[in-house]
């Protein structure tokens, strides 16, 4: 957050963007899959560090604005046969409009009656979804066909269910929002958004309108979660109820806290480690959630600022 | 001419307590006030009401003309009113140059202009002597320079009245020394309000001095003035201070 070190900063994460992307010639199918999904959840993840890890703001909640975009693409490509950018564009949009509202309501509170009444909202969205299942499907969710997730570009036709079609247009969504985030936190309003983080009411007191601020990072912060769910119905097809459950709120913040909060790689190694931990374990035994929960313990003994804040802290100073 | 700051009738209750009680209170451009008075003699507190962290139960507050009694405290730093607090709150996991970076980027106008807060925080860092410090975390500094620090940030907000609430609280006798030196280089771009335990230090830089007692003003004049009056010295020197 210093102003040193910008030039190896960046050079480490576009050095992990062509990693990812070489990657996607020399992983088997299975592996390809997975990481393709991976690098659209971290987009989730990095959306809800942006929140939770630079303003310090923890919400229980953020599965609505992941299902806001989910719902938003899906039902457009679904109901009204929209084309996947449009669709793509609706999905953010939902997620961008409904974190404004929610950003107003909830930022009226703070602590922990800031995750509780994200948390209540996130079930009012969850029953909505529920409710009006002649249109969402209710629990049964949506399969958007295949015929209709397809993207022309110019004179090119992509097929989105195409594995390494899919694949790059995750890796292009990963990179965007992980370099456009490494530019927020790095700039001014970063700088400011730490300082709320830090203390509030001595922000306040150089002059800052703490308030706009904080709503501010809500709306940003739903709209990349809003992008990654809207992405995920588009790559993935499936627009579904359980993407909107108290289950997906919680899930970003375990994969922050893993992979690091505040930190600009760990919600990817955090969704990463999560993946493939449950992954691996799920192999060899029935009992894999205990497998999983003593890995936590471990990580949470060894790690307590995740993986790359406990990096940070004790080898590289300069990670952002 | 003109005061800079009124406030009239200014009252603020905490349940039974009132903290400060209709205080009329006027202060000049340019000066440098101190504000004395016993412990709960709602010093901390006026000052509070003036800076808006707190809203006032009744009166006025006006400044440079204008009735800021309703706006929110940002609003008033924008304004000018500069407030450091009585318990040193830099932000500790921030750099010091971080910490002073604040204040001076949101008073550029220019969002484009990197090597302006560069120029910005070095100036408000060197008058503080703490450039050669700019890199440490400022939780890492001695309290000395925690404080000066938070004298830093008043500074860069370029304020046109610095509200100080007991900044030698803490500090060495040799620090305070340097401390009094940059208080007077202070005053002359800005007012300063001063609420100070330490004697020898309001009575070496005080063009006035204003008397708390229970929530009033007992009294108000130059520092010889004061120091004559016997309702002060009953109230607040003859209570074992000196």
């Amino acid at each position: 957050m210093t102003e040193a070190s910008p030039a190896k900063a960046y050079s480490l994460h576009l050095g992990v963007i062509a990693l990812l992307f070489a990657l996607s010639f020399v992983l088997p199918d299975y592996h390809h899959g997975l990481i393709a999904r991976i690098m659209v959840l971290a987009v989730f993840a990095m959306g809800y560090n942006l929140l939770f890890g630079y303003v310090g703001l923890l919400s229980l909640g953020h599965a609505m604005f992941f299902a806001a975009g989910l719902y938003g693409a899906g039902l457009s490509v679904y109901h009204l046969g929209w084309s996947v950018p449009a669709a793509f564009l609706a999905g953010i949009a939902c997620g961008a409009l409904l974190a404004l509202v929610i950003g107003v309501l909830a930022l009226r509170t703070s602590g922990v009656a800031f995750m509780i009444v994200t948390m209540m909202f996130a079930q009012v969205f969850s029953l909505l979804m529920l409710y009006f299942a002649v249109w969402t499907g209710g629990d049964q969710g949506l399969v958007v066909q295949q015929a209709a997730r397809v993207l022309t570009l110019g004179g090119t036709t992509l097929d989105l269910t195409n594995p390494t079609v899919r694949y790059m247009s995750a890796l292009a969504l990963f990179s965007i929002v992980l370099l456009a985030t490494l530019a927020v936190v790095r700039s001014r309003y970063g700088r400011v958004l730490v300082a709320v983080r830090e203390n509030e009411e001595r922000t306040k007191m150089l002059g800052y309108d703490t308030f706009s601020n904080k709503l501010a990072a809500v709306v940003v912060s739903g709209t990349i979660c809003a992008a990654s769910g809207a992405a995920y119905a588009l790559l993935f097809g499936y627009v579904g109820s359980s993407f909107a459950s108290v289950q997906y709120s919680i899930l970003p913040l375990l994969w922050v806290l893993l992979g690091g909060a505040a930190t600009a790689l760990g919600p990817l190694i955090g969704t990463l480690f999560m993946y493939y931990v449950t992954d691996i374990t799920s192999g060899f035994t029935s009992a894999y959630l205990l497998i999983v929960g003593v890995a936590l313990i471990l990580l949470v003994l060894f790690f307590p600022k995740g993986i790359m804040g406990s990096i940070r802290q004790r080898w590289l100073g300069w990670l952002p | 001419m003109m005061p800079l700051l009124t406030t009239r009738g200014l009252s603020r209750n905490f349940g039974g307590l009132r903290a400060v009680d209709n205080v009329d209170f006027a202060l000049m451009p340019g000066e440098i006030r101190a504000v004395i008075g016993p412990n709960g003699a709602g010093k901390t507190t006026f000052v509070s009401l003036v800076s808006g962290r707190i809203p006032p139960s009744s009166g006025m507050i006006v400044f440079d003309g204008a009735d800021i009694t309703g706006l929110p405290a940002y609003r008033r730093v924008r304004l000018g009113v500069a407030y450091t607090f009585q318990i040193t709150s830099v932000f500790a996991n921030l750099s010091a140059y971080d910490n002073v970076a604040l204040p001076v980027q949101r008073t550029l106008t220019d969002g484009r202009s990197k090597g302006a807060v560069k120029a910005g925080v070095m100036a408000a860092l060197e008058r503080t002597g703490l450039a050669d410090r700019a890199h440490m975390p400022a939780g890492q500094l001695s309290y000395g320079h925690q404080r000066l620090l938070e004298v830093a940030m008043g500074l860069a907000l370029k304020p046109r009245l610095l509200i100080l609430d007991e900044p030698t609280q803490g500090l060495a006798d040799s620090e305070i020394d340097n401390f009094i030196e940059l208080v007077r280089e202070i005053a002359k771009s800005a007012t300063v309000l001063l609420i100070e335990h330490n004697m020898p230090v309001v009575m070496q830089l005080a063009d006035r001095i204003t008397v708390f007692n229970a929530g009033r003003i007992l009294a108000e004049g130059t520092p010889e003035q004061v120091r004559e009056n016997r309702q002060v010295q009953d109230a607040y020197l003859g209570a074992g201070h000196d």
